[in-house]
């Protein structure tokens, strides 16, 4: 029998979504006991993505882990304002080692559980998008090959941000940064360039790979517990907006993030063994220039003048990725 | 049990004897004897439990065995050469974060140009980075080293080296002594961490420390290799009147009574050395050796003591401070500070060239005689140096150093032939 799918489209808010899911899925925000694995007085600039990915994963994976968690971090900005010595904002077991080793020693960290027969022991890693695509990625591919039992944890704001902000291989075409500048001929970013970490993941075949957004933490959460009840090596990439990096203002955190989803340009998936099992869809549609307005480092594309070909190829990118990932119903492209 | 057995085994049966509960291996020459070994005895339960870890490169075996250290599992791994350089970042974070993993080298080159053969670059260029560095005269040495090493490191919460001459030892099949694993489990006690990642009691590892602190916590890691300069001769003699052997400690001193030259040097060389004092003593000359075994921390004021009576020091270097010169020398020459003892620093061995008794002989009796550079390079064969500083004055585009020597070498062969 012929059907209609039911929509509920509400337009600048979220709150519905909590309504319709069932009551055991939905996010409860001030329950008292709360796992609280990231505590105030770090030093994370106001409206940081990374901080708010952060404490969230990682409260997730302490619930889904009965509290038995250690966590493996490389070094940049979460390990830095996290940790100013002799504060320390974490309330688990927690490690900081090198930029690039993250996963290895998460590794280990998972080998001496298991040689001890603590197998109720979850390990996490975690780490920005250098200290994962960039310089942590020998390790990190490493870990997925030998199919080490590690959740790794990208939390994604496409730049150097600890360093004052200088292009990764996660950066996007056309973003200034302190290294690809908007000036005298340069156009930021080169179209053409940068990796895409959880394709990369998904093409070691481990049992899962998801992407996730700090604009929508109850899939976030629903993936980090997902992910913490299965073995082997397992990916998660958070798309974190950085205020400082990308020039949006503090409050339009979830703003950004939700645009970034909503235009296509960061799809939301999941998979497991290297095939796409899910994807979040999209309500509706942005064009890029709404994602894009939103941010200082895409100044350039709007002022003195408008970069058309720019903003056209960029829509290019989202438009592909709704494509490739099925981001959209048919009926709605 | 004293068998006939290659180096690479004899340690690796040791280190399984210790028990080891993570192991981190990465294929390098002349490491691999060493690993292939552990993971032969891993898999097939002799070691057990224990988890063995084929890794990606010597960046990751030894960030594995750090993660695997600060979870409170002993952890081993083995390297040498460009591995250790590779892995060099992760050597001073071992060390920063006092975590008492047991490494060991076995010593090669560090290319370019690129060379499998033995000498000390690897480790020398290591020396400061907080690590205790033991050096083996023997593989009987080598051996007992690792069980000391396990002991020491865990006793200071400190990461113990132990290196061993690549081929000359580590493939080299000698009579070595094999302890029983209960003599070892007597001896060894089980790893009691300082600092343990633990669910039930979280702590942070690793955190940001500003200049507040930096300097201190630098200084605590200098006043622990102190206290193991008091520690390792204790151990030593420790593990004497358990095992009925000596191995380890500072230094040892062969025919140094009344010795107006004494020879210093690190490793297996030692043996070569003591074969020329045996046969300049007959000669009537004045001379003995020291053999130095724990070069990291330096045992400054044993030295001292032991070179009282000299009147002149020939240090035998296997490494050069390009632009410099000897590296042992210049901690020799601490230890010798406000004696007039004379110092000659002969740099032997590079990239695996034999050292022989002929050349030593002949070094050390130009030394007697106060005839020796006080830089001097054993058995360098300077018609190669001037055929190749001429090609560079005739030419701008001379080409690369390394592959014109070869060819040169085979030249000069052609023409002697």
């Amino acid at each position: 029998m012929a059907s209609q799918p039911i929509k509920f489209f509400q337009t600048g808010t979220f709150t519905i979504g909590n309504r319709l899911l069932p009551e055991a899925a939905r996010s409860i925000q001030s329950d008292p006991l709360r796992a609280n694995s990231l505590n105030c007085g770090h030093r994370a600039c106001q409206g940081c993505g990374e901080a708010l990915g952060a404490r969230y994963a990682i409260d997730a994976a302490i619930r889904a882990a009965q509290g038995k968690l250690i966590v493996a971090n490389a070094t940049g900005c979460l390990e830095v304002f996290s940790t100013p010595y002799p504060e320390s904002s974490w309330q688990i077991p927690w490690m900081h080692s090198l930029f690039g080793n993250a996963a290895a020693v998460a590794t280990g960290i998972a080998a001496a559980m298991k040689v001890k027969g603590r197998t109720d022991v979850r390990v996490v890693a975690q780490g920005g998008d250098g200290g994962t695509a960039d310089i942590g990625l020998a390790c990190l591919s490493g870990m997925f090959e030998r199919a080490d039992d590690v959740l790794f944890i990208c939390y994604d704001n496409e730049a150097y941000m600890n360093t004052g902000v200088q292009r990764s291989s996660a950066t996007p075409p056309a973003a200034r940064t302190a290294t690809t500048p908007a000036t005298g001929g340069q156009r930021g970013a080169r179209f053409g360039q940068g990796k895409n970490l959880p394709l990369i993941a998904m093409a070691h075949h481990i049992s899962y790979v998801a992407t996730a957004s700090v604009g929508d933490l109850r899939d976030l959460e629903a993936k980090v517990e997902k992910a913490i009840g299965m073995g082997g090596a397992r990916y998660i990439h958070v798309h974190v907006p950085c205020p400082l990096g990308w020039g949006s203002a503090p409050h339009d955190t979830i703003k950004v993030a939700r645009a970034a989803m909503e235009s296509g340009l960061f799809p939301i998936m999941e998979a497991e063994h290297g095939e796409v099992i899910g994807r979040r869809l999209i309500r509706k549609k942005l064009p890029v220039e709404e994602y894009l307005k939103l941010q200082k480092r895409f100044a350039h594309l709007f002022s003195p003048v408008r970069d058309a070909a720019a903003i056209a190829a960029i829509q290019a990118i989202a438009d592909g990725n709704i494509r490739k990932f099925g981001l959209m119903e048919e009926h709605q492209q | 049990m004293r068998k006939q057995i290659e180096g690479s085994r004899a340690v690796a049966e040791t280190v399984a004897l210790c028990r080891p509960q993570v192991i981190c291996a990465y294929p390098i020459t002349p490491q691999t004897h060493i690993v292939e070994a552990l993971g032969e005895m891993a898999g097939s339960r002799n070691l057990q439990p224990c988890e063995f870890i084929n890794v990606e490169s010597e960046f990751a075996a030894l960030s594995v065995a750090i993660g695997a250290s600060a979870a409170g599992a002993r952890a081993y791994t083995a390297t040498a050469s460009q591995g250790l350089l590779y892995m060099a970042e992760a050597v001073y974070n071992a060390s920063g974060l006092g975590l008492p993993i047991v490494m060991t080298i076995g010593n090669r080159a560090i290319g370019a140009p690129i060379n499998i053969w033995n000498d000390h670059s690897d480790s020398m260029a290591l020396r400061d980075a907080g690590w205790i560095q033991l050096y083996a005269e023997t593989n009987q040495e080598a051996a007992d080293q690792h069980i000391q090493a396990f002991r020491l490191a865990e006793e200071l919460s400190c990461p113990v080296m132990v290196c061993m001459d690549g081929f000359i030892l580590t493939h080299a099949y000698e009579p070595v002594d094999i302890p029983v694993q209960q003599q070892v489990d007597d001896w060894l006690p089980a790893f009691d961490p300082r600092q343990v990642l633990d669910p039930a009691e979280p702590i942070s590892i690793g955190a940001m420390v500003g200049p507040e602190a930096f300097l201190e916590v630098r200084y605590l890691a200098h006043h622990k290799q102190v206290r193991a300069l008091e520690r390792i001769p204790q151990l030593s003699e420790d593990f004497r009147k358990s095992f009925g052997r000596d191995s380890g400690g500072l230094l040892r001193s062969y025919r140094v009574e009344n010795a107006e030259t004494i020879v210093v040097a690190l490793g297996s060389v030692n043996g070569t050395i003591q074969e020329v004092v045996d046969e300049m003593r007959v000669h009537g000359h004045s001379i003995g050796s020291l053999s130095i075994t724990c070069f990291r921390p330096f045992p400054r004021e044993a030295l001292r003591a032991a070179l009282a009576g000299a009147r002149r020091v020939v240090v035998i270097e296997k490494s050069l401070a390009v632009g410099s010169g000897g590296i042992l020398s210049a901690d020799v020459q601490m230890a010798l500070a406000g004696r007039g003892t004379r110092l000659y620093t002969v740099i032997a061995g590079l990239g695996g060239r034999a050292v022989t008794r002929t050349s030593l002989q002949r070094c050390f009796e130009q030394a007697i005689a106060d005839r020796l550079e006080l830089l001097t390079f054993l058995d360098l064969d300077t018609r190669l140096i001037i055929r190749h500083l001429e090609r560079e004055r005739l030419r701008r585009r001379s080409g690369p150093v390394a592959e014109n020597l070869l060819h040169d070498i085979d030249l000069i062969a052609a023409q002697i032939g």
